[in-house]
């Protein structure tokens, strides 16, 4: 494989867009899925924050900063990313170090993102380049703004196919001085999609409801906050769970954040073989479908309403998902298309857009339809 | 505020359009008599007002369409219509234009607990949705002051804000789904009781769009469970650098309050003349609201009033009790009327870095002794949305031109130091031909092409959002 493209400002990955005669493989870190034809174009010569302003929960970074990088510049001042972007590496096999733009561009989002939202809703603002190598911005740096269409929550998500990220603004969120845990034990799926949701429909404030089947089945409540509030809502929260039984709360830090993060990243499948699927459904109708679905193995986040499916090649989740409103992407494997089919009126609106965006069909052509 | 001249041959069918529009639809659908269409003639921007061709207020998703396809197939621009509450002209029709109004469509068509979420048809009013859950003890939680009369429909068009949207976010991240039909009349179902989309996310991109794109019929919205309990606290401060600074150090010091408003001092004056909350003659106050259970409460209000006292406040009024905290509000809650009272008044709402709101509030008052109009503001300062309400007398010849060139002013500044010509009311035709300050021409051109793509004859509401000059091949060509 040839090397990438690796363009050192906006400006010279503006030129090398509007001078390509074929399509381009965009990628950040390389840590995630991308298109698969084309030659590779990388965003990790954009790098820097290049403005932190903590009394405002702002931030804005060149598209290939490190994730990393940036996760570090908010803690310095006690502050963080709260859609609580996954790492893929592990689930993927992948090597290199996940970007801010690669993030944003694949709508990341994590375990909180079931409360506080997904990348798109702390997306303020983005500068990209088009398919015709324009250099475009929508949005801002500021928490409110509706000026325009909001072609931000558009980027965001769109995988690269609609333009090359160079830059975001992102609404940052303090971080909690203590986070516990709450874990029960021997749930049912049905069981355990009930507790969470009696959980989430409580004024407790709970932002992370996972739970994990197998053998010994664990569902996970998180709470987030002052210290005395966590203690508080935890000890309100076991007396709404009472009929499932809370079997106890882990409020060490370091054991409470790899919880989390297995959940996050999904440590659960790592180093098996097999087709990866997440499948956005209504969480009540999370259990049923994943009876019928024929997956080795599942874990539950946001309440029920992600599902993480670990299937053999041969099984057609998405069949399974008739009559069940929600989708199925497909992060690891080959054969069906990443993304779920669209109803026709749909498909056709998205490829209006893509047309519009990129016009010639440079970006990362083939990925999302 | 310009606005295309109508095209006369639609006028010259109009009995045409009238007659097919009734056929298609039931009984009292549609309206034309001059009298009646009248009370469509304009939005909450009263200074710009129209009576439309026709009115059609359809009662379900299948009339909507019924409706759009006769528009299409007869080229008559269509402006959809919610309650009427726009402050930014984005429900004004012109004379060649049909006005589709969903206001009869308000049922809740399915409340679910255990999913947080509630479908409602377009027309029910913000604070209703709210009144459907709350006994079960849930609220939607973007909530706009004119919450008791807009309706969902003009909250997802304009993605509208409310004060609590520094904690719970704007409508856009409390929105889940749409039901919505396109200019051709084909109903699409986009998002639902599930999260985020399938591929490219439409849902977020018609959130916003201002009417231009398809009329949304229903919607899937979030509903979160009620919090234990809220109370504020208010903080009088000598100068608005001050209290600027307190609001930052609030926010750096981890804290995240539902809501931190702030009025400065000819807001507050006519605020007290006018509902004589008690609010202490200052440069500024700030009112900074916590949730969560009493004793929660109280740790947050602790730790604010710490911050504040750094900043040598000349006042601290820390609610203790459901009617003092009824009282913090009054005077925020009046302010809009207060000012009113006064004179006739605009209200802007430009968004600004919270770190400029010292220079901005400095150079507004540099402006407004040079214009010669009286300015106050309100405004939700965590987020920087701010509302400077210009005061004017609409009956002298020449103060409304003034008063529009200094709101100008002040939203091109709000864009200078970094935020931009609307945080929540948006565009319309108000700050349509300002676009081109914040956006450039190639900016403004890729949402242009957005429309094209969901209305390729531009019939939707077609004056609004961008500037005249730069959709008039587009429109023109749709003609
Ligand atoms: C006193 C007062 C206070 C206000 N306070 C706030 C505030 O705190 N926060 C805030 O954000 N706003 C505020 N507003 C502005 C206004 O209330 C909001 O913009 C509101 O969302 C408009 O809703 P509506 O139903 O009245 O829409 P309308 O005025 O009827 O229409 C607004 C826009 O939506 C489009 N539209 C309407 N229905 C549809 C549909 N079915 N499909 C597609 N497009 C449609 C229209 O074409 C138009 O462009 C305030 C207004 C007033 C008068």
């Amino acid at each position: 494989m040839t090397q990438a493209a690796r363009p050192q400002s906006e400006a010279e990955l503006a030129e090398i867009v509007a001078g390509s005669n074929g399509p381009l493989r965009i990628a950040g870190g390389g840590t995630r899925r991308s298109g698969g034809a084309g030659a590779a174009l990388t965003t990790r010569g954009l790098s820097g924050v290049t403005l932190h302003e903590p009394g405002a929960l702002t931030l804005v970074a060149r598209a290939g900063t490190p994730l990393a990088e940036v996760e570090r510049v908010l803690a310095s001042e006690g502050q963080r990313l709260a859609f609580e972007p996954m790492d893929h590496r592990g689930l993927l096999g992948t090597k290199g170090a996940p970007t801010i733009g690669g993030a944003v561009a694949a709508n990341v989002s994590g375990p909180r993102r079931v409360v506080v939202g997904a990348a798109r809703d702390f997306l303020l603002g983005v500068r990209f380049v088009d398919g015709q190598g324009r250099i475009l911005k929508n949005g801002g740096r500021v928490m409110k703004n509706v000026t325009g269409y909001d072609l931000v929550k558009l980027m965001a998500g769109s995988w690269g196919t609609l333009g090359v990220i160079t830059e975001v603004s992102l609404k940052v969120l303090p971080a909690p001085e203590v986070t516990g845990t709450l874990l029960i034990e021997g749930l049912s799926d049905a069981d355990a999609v009930r507790a969470m949701a009696a959980a989430l429909g409580s004024p407790f404030e709970v932002t992370g409801a996972a739970h994990l089947p197998g053998d010994a089945p664990l569902t996970l409540l998180r709470i987030e906050g002052m210290e005395a509030s966590v203690a508080y809502r935890a000890e309100a929260l076991c007396g709404v769970l009472s009929e499932f039984g809370v079997s106890r709360v882990e409020t060490d830090p370091e054991a409470g954040a790899a919880l989390w993060r297995a959940v996050r990243d999904v440590e659960a499948f790592h180093g098996r073989d097999g087709h990866v699927w997440r499948l956005s459904v209504k969480p009540s109708e999370a259990p049923e479908l994943v009876a019928r679905l024929g997956a080795e193995a599942v874990i539950y986040d946001w309440g029920g309403g992600l599902v993480w499916a670990l299937a053999a090649p041969g099984v057609d989740v998405r069949a399974a998902m008739a009559g069940t409103k929600g989708h199925a992407t497909l992060i690891r494997g080959e054969g069906p298309p990443m993304f779920h089919p669209e109803p026709a009126p749909i498909a056709r609106i998205s490829e209006g857009l893509r047309a519009a965006f990129d016009p010639r069909g440079v970006f990362n052509p083939g990925l999302m339809g | 505020m310009e606005m295309p001249a109508p095209n006369p041959q639609i006028i010259a069918q109009k009995a045409r359009i009238v007659k097919r529009l009734r056929a298609a639809l039931p009984e009292g659908a549609v309206i034309d008599a001059e009298a009646e269409v009248r009370a469509y003639e304009c939005d909450a921007l009263t200074a710009y007002s129209c009576p439309p061709l026709a009115v059609v207020l359809p009662g379900t998703t299948e009339d909507v369409a019924k409706a759009l396809r006769i528009c299409h197939e007869a080229g008559v621009p269509v402006v959809p219509r919610g309650a009427g509450t726009s402050l930014a002209g984005g429900a004004l029709p012109t004379a060649d234009s049909v006005i589709l109004g969903v206001a009869r469509m308000s049922q809740v068509l399915e409340t679910d607990y255990d999913n947080r979420f509630i479908r409602v048809q377009t027309g029910r009013t913000n604070l209703s949705v709210t009144g459907a859950v709350e006994e079960a003890g849930f609220f939607y939680a973007p909530d706009p002051s004119s919450q008791l009369a807009c309706a969902i429909a003009g909250n997802i068009a304009m993605n509208s804000g409310g004060a609590h949207c520094l904690k719970y976010g704007v409508t856009t991240n409390n929105l889940l789904g749409v039901t919505m039909v396109t200019m051709e009349g084909e109903v699409i179902e986009i998002g639902g009781a599930h999260m985020d989309a399938a591929g490219l996310d439409l849902l977020g991109l018609i959130c916003g769009s201002e009417g231009q794109l398809g009329v949304v019929t229903e919607a899937t919205l979030r509903i979160l469970p009620k919090p234990e309990g809220a109370r504020p606290v208010l903080v009088g401060f000598d100068s608005n650098e001050v209290a600027g600074q307190c609001v930052s150090d609030i926010i750096k010091a981890g804290l995240l309050p539902v809501a931190i408003e702030f009025m400065d001092r000819p807001c507050i004056r006519a605020t007290e003349a006018f509902a004589k909350a008690g609010y202490p003659d200052c440069e500024a106050l700030l009112i900074i609201e916590v949730e969560g259970s009493d004793a929660e409460i109280d740790a947050q209000l602790a730790r604010i009033v710490e911050i504040a006292e750094r900043h040598d406040p000349v006042e601290i009024r820390e609610s203790g009790s459901a009617e003092e905290s009824a009282k913090i509000w009054l005077g925020r809650k009046s302010a809009f009327g207060a000012m009113g009272q006064i004179n006739d008044y605009m209200c802007l709402d430009g968004t600004i870095p919270v770190s400029a709101l010292p220079h901005v509030l400095r150079r507004i008052g540099e402006m407004s002794k040079d214009y010669g109009l009286d300015v106050g503001n309100v405004f939700h300062a965590g987020d920087g949305n701010m509302h400077p309400l210009i005061l004017f007398d609409a009956n002298k010849p020449g103060d409304l031109e003034k008063c529009e060139a200094f709101g100008a002013d002040i939203l091109r500044l709000c864009v200078e130091v970094g935020g931009c010509l609307t945080g929540e009311h948006g565009v319309g035709i108000e700050k349509r031909d300002l676009m081109g300050h914040q956006y450039a021409p190639e900016d403004l051109e890729i949402q242009m092409a957005v429309k094209d793509v969901f209305d390729p004859g531009w019939l939707l509401n077609p004056a609004k959002v961008f500037p005249l000059a730069a959709t008039g091949a587009r429109r023109e060509a749709a003609v």
